[in-house]
């Protein structure tokens, strides 16, 4: 039986689903509820000054887009931190720890960015007994206006200098967490590090308007035929996320970072992809917002079903694995050779592969063979793209068959190289390196 | 209450019973399952739906089209094949046509749902009133349909926007043919047959004469010398006799009359249905009027073919649905003589059938089925006169590819022709290919326009 216990600089939890800081742990009631589901740990909604708490709009707070049979596909929202007074959160985050020890309970937290902010607010939170806090660097909407969230994540220098006063009045460890609204993630990873944080945490949600009401011209969520841009999530924003995330932990500057994994995390499987691509743990949204706190369940038993399956024994046997994978394209095996390959017996004969290629790429599929409606490869003309396997509705009817070392590439006429060569040494590229003399 | 005495009777069952019986047997797509049919639709490229199709509906397309919230388009999508694209949804058996083509088959079993599809999309365009075709400039050409039915409707909707007007001869007193007459009540209620004839009419520049006979009231030869062109949906009148001892006795009936009997009942309570009946036959009449006659409430109802399950010209789907309302069906088995007891149907002796080399014969076996009432399915035959030097092959006239018959001037399609498919949705093919022949035959030569203006 796989072991699934987290510790994240520090903070342990029995498992690594955590929920991010979002709705569902605005909180005790919720809180409760998640922890009560199976929930290794929750992020407290985030807090803010104290004072008058913030004002959310009273219309549609979330948009959304959808795939077939009306499967939710991203959400975006427009809420702001918590609205509810900081004492009533601080009081109850400590009620909950108290009552759930074995589970993890951070505090995000977002303040004006000045010293005496940050400095007034961690004592608070450190009274309740919260194991580490997390700096909403990230919300791209309504605070960033107010010089913010987003408005600090984009500034690296910013986010260097609030991490070292956290770092600096606080023993709780300090995850960062970063907005994918910048141009290249490892920047503000680095400042966040050279501040001297625990970990950093990304991504948050991406801007983004997510229709348009064509009746009323209005952006949806519209509140009183206006809208503004959310903060986009879910299943949608995963491969973003997951780039974001190789690109830290494969940074020399920031390698060995911890990173808590976020970004449309749905299943036991995306949770694995993020953890391989160097993710300590993962954070959890929308995927709770849709289908509410018992999909845990499923990520639990799923990942602990597959790296038994895999011989994993704990987190640490799968934490990063793919990240040495991961390189730049100048790196990438140009004698490497596959072609398509259909499965005759499980196409249905759709014509998809062939419209595709014969429209869109490379004419390398045919429509009849002697006059019969049947789908096959042309080798001759096949460059192995894939498009063909990804626009198929049959799972694994086309596959990508790898051409052995030596075999003739129909192509190009050639036999395949059994040797690995880059476009850094390829002839066709002007920046050539020469071998050495 | 109902009853379960003897006799052939009306009101076997509670009124509200018959309602039920006789309601929609596919009932319509909301919108939602609308959304959830089209997203199953793979748009395949040269989609097999759309070959398998008689009319070549894009089905991909209009799908497609429910599918992103424009049923409008999609139904003129479907209009553009087939103007009779409503009725055809609700009767085409598109278990062997569009949906047997689906490539949902292969990959799970289950095609998607083309043919509620179309119904979800046409209805809502006829319920709108939407007309996505207006006539061409007056052409002053005069055509001639016979025949308001699947084929004839086709062709002179088709002739009318090209600018011609049509004037429409049919016997009967409605239009629509055996939409109107000739198809189970469940399977299009709400008197669509009738508003569906409204609707292709309502493009303008169609007169239609009811009750004047092919014939009867003018022949052929009047109407090519009244008329620029003539085409022929004549459908098929006579049906085939038994030509067994007690064939007139009362009780045996044709089943055509009895299906349009039931179409032209509003309440179905004044037809009356045996306790016993016996349907020969195996094609859609046969099982039309089975069913039909379970749902009146007879309490013993049994289709009786001479060859076997595989030969039936009914769908499987068609069988089933029979076999679902309690009908028996038996095979091998062909009538021998019925017995008749106070000038009245008592039963039906049947020889038992076999096949010998490719051949039916009977094994000399015999059995007995009693009954108060028996229905003639055993097909139908084309029946008319006035048709003067037509060419004809083994009853029905004979065309070429686009409809043009042996005469000048005279074009025929539907159940009438040699080839016919006793389909809906080929009468409406040959109606509409027939109405783009005449009308290039019709076509004034227009000078060429002079490259130098």
């Amino acid at each position: 039986m796989a072991d699934l216990r987290n510790n994240f600089v520090g903070i342990k939890s029995p498992n690594p689903f955590w929920l991010a800081s979002a709705p569902p742990t605005d909180k005790a009631y919720n809180v409760e509820r998640a922890f009560k589901a199976g929930w290794g740990g929750v992020v407290w909604k985030t807090l803010g000054e104290e004072g008058p708490p913030v004002v959310n709009v009273n219309g549609p707070r979330y948009g959304a887009i959808w795939g077939a049979d009306r499967r939710l596909l991203g959400l975006n929202n427009i809420e702001l931190i918590t609205d509810r007074d900081l004492y009533v959160n601080l009081r109850e985050m400590k009620q909950v720890k108290m009552n759930w020890p074995d589970r993890a309970l951070i505090a995000s937290i977002m303040v004006p960015c000045v010293e005496d902010a940050w400095k007034a607010i961690l004592p608070l939170v450190e009274e309740t007994g919260a194991d580490g806090i997390e700096l909403n660097f990230g919300c791209p909407h309504g605070m960033s206006e107010r010089g913010m969230g987003s408005a600090v994540g984009q500034v690296p220098e910013y986010i260097e200098m609030v991490v070292r006063w956290c770092k600096q009045y606080t023993r709780m460890p300090v995850i960062t967490k970063l907005t994918p609204n910048i141009t290249d993630v490892r920047k503000p990873a680095r400042a966040a590090k050279a501040g001297g944080t625990d970990a950093v945490s990304l991504i948050n949600t991406i801007n983004s308007i997510t229709s348009v009401n064509l009746d009323t011209f209005s952006p949806e969520p519209s509140i009183d035929g206006r809208g503004s841009h959310g903060g986009y999530c879910g299943p949608a924003v995963k491969p973003i996320a997951l780039n974001m995330v190789a690109e830290i932990a494969r940074d020399p500057e920031t390698y060995g970072l911890p990173i808590s994994g976020i970004g449309g995390i749905t299943t036991w499987r995306d949770a694995a992809e993020f953890l391989a691509l160097g993710a300590g743990n993962v954070q959890v949204c929308t995927a709770a917002m849709t289908y509410g706190f018992k999909i845990v369940q499923e990520m639990i038993s799923g990942l602990s079903d597959w790296m038994d399956a895999k011989g994993h024994r704990t987190l640490d046997d799968i934490c990063g694995r793919a990240v040495p994978n991961v390189t730049d394209w100048q790196y990438l095996n140009l004698n490497y050779v596959s072609k398509a390959k259909i499965d005759q017996d499980a196409c249905i004969k759709c014509g998809r592969c062939h419209i595709a290629c014969e429209d869109t790429s490379h004419q390398a599929i045919t429509q009849f063979v002697n006059g019969v409606r049947h789908f096959e490869v042309i080798e001759e003309e096949c460059v192995g793209c894939n498009l063909c396997v990804n626009v198929c509705p049959v799972e694994n009817c086309i596959t990508m068959e790898p051409l052995a070392a030596g075999t003739l590439d129909k192509r190009t006429g050639k036999p395949v190289d059994p040797n690995y060569a880059n476009w850094t040494t390829h002839p066709n590229n002007p920046m050539a390196r020469q071998a050495a003399e | 209450m109902g009853t379960t005495q003897s006799g052939i009777l009306h009101g076997r069952l509670p009124l509200a019973e018959y309602e039920a019986n006789f309601s929609d047997l596919h009932p319509p797509l909301d919108k939602h399952e609308a959304l959830v049919a089209a997203d199953r639709c793979y748009f395949c490229h040269d989609a097999p739906c759309m070959t398998a199709c008689p009319t070549s509906i894009d089905i991909p397309l209009f799908i497609r089209q429910i599918a992103t919230g424009n049923p409008i388009g999609s139904a003129k999508t479907i209009f553009d094949q087939n103007i009779l694209g409503g009725m055809c949804a609700r009767v085409c058996p598109t278990e062997t046509l569009c949906e047997q083509a689906c490539v949902r088959n292969t990959a799970e079993e289950r095609p998607v749902e083309i043919g509620r599809l179309q119904r979800y999309s046409t209805d809502i365009a006829m319920r709108e009133n939407k007309q996505f075709y207006a006539r061409a400039t007056a052409t002053g050409r005069r055509i001639a349909v016979v025949g308001a039915g699947p084929a004839g409707l086709a062709c002179a909707h088709r002739l009318a926007i090209q600018g011609h007007d049509v004037v429409i001869y049919d016997a009967r007193e409605k239009s629509g043919g055996l939409n109107e007459y000739g198809i189970a009540a469940y399977k299009t209620v709400d008197d669509f047959a009738q508003k569906e004839v409204d609707y292709v009419l309502s493009v303008g520049g169609i007169e239609v004469r009811h009750g004047e006979a092919l014939g009867r009231d003018f022949s052929l030869a009047d109407l090519t010398e009244q008329y620029d062109a003539v085409f022929l949906g004549l459908g098929l009148a006579g049906v085939n006799a038994l030509r067994i001892e007690g064939e007139n006795a009362e009780g045996v009936e044709d089943a055509v009359d009895f299906i349009e009997a039931l179409r032209q009942s509003k309440t179905k309570a004044d037809i009356p249905v045996g306790r016993r009946v016996v349907v020969l036959g195996g094609g859609m009449t046969a099982i039309d009027a089975a069913v039909q006659a379970k749902l009146l409430g007879a309490e013993e109802v049994t289709i009786c073919y001479r060859r076997g399950k595989e030969h039936m010209n009914a769908s499987e789907f068609e069988q089933d649905l029979a076999a679902s309302k309690g009908v028996t069906i038996r095979h091998w088995l062909q009538p021998k003589r019925i017995a008749v007891k106070d000038g009245k149907v008592a039963g039906i002796e049947l020889d038992y059938t076999t096949l010998e080399d490719g051949k039916l014969t009977t094994t000399g076996e015999t059995g007995i089925i009693a009954a108060e009432q028996i229905f003639k399915a055993i097909g139908q035959t084309f029946q008319a006169s006035g048709l003067g030097a037509l060419q004809m092959e083994s009853g029905r006239i004979v065309v070429d590819q686009d409809g043009r018959t042996s005469l000048a001037k005279v074009w025929a399609g539907g159940d009438c022709v040699l080839g016919g498919e006793d389909l809906t949705v080929s009468a409406v093919a040959m109606g509409r290919d027939s109405a783009e022949s005449i009308n290039r035959a019709l076509a004034v030569v227009q000078p060429l326009a002079s490259a130098v203006a």
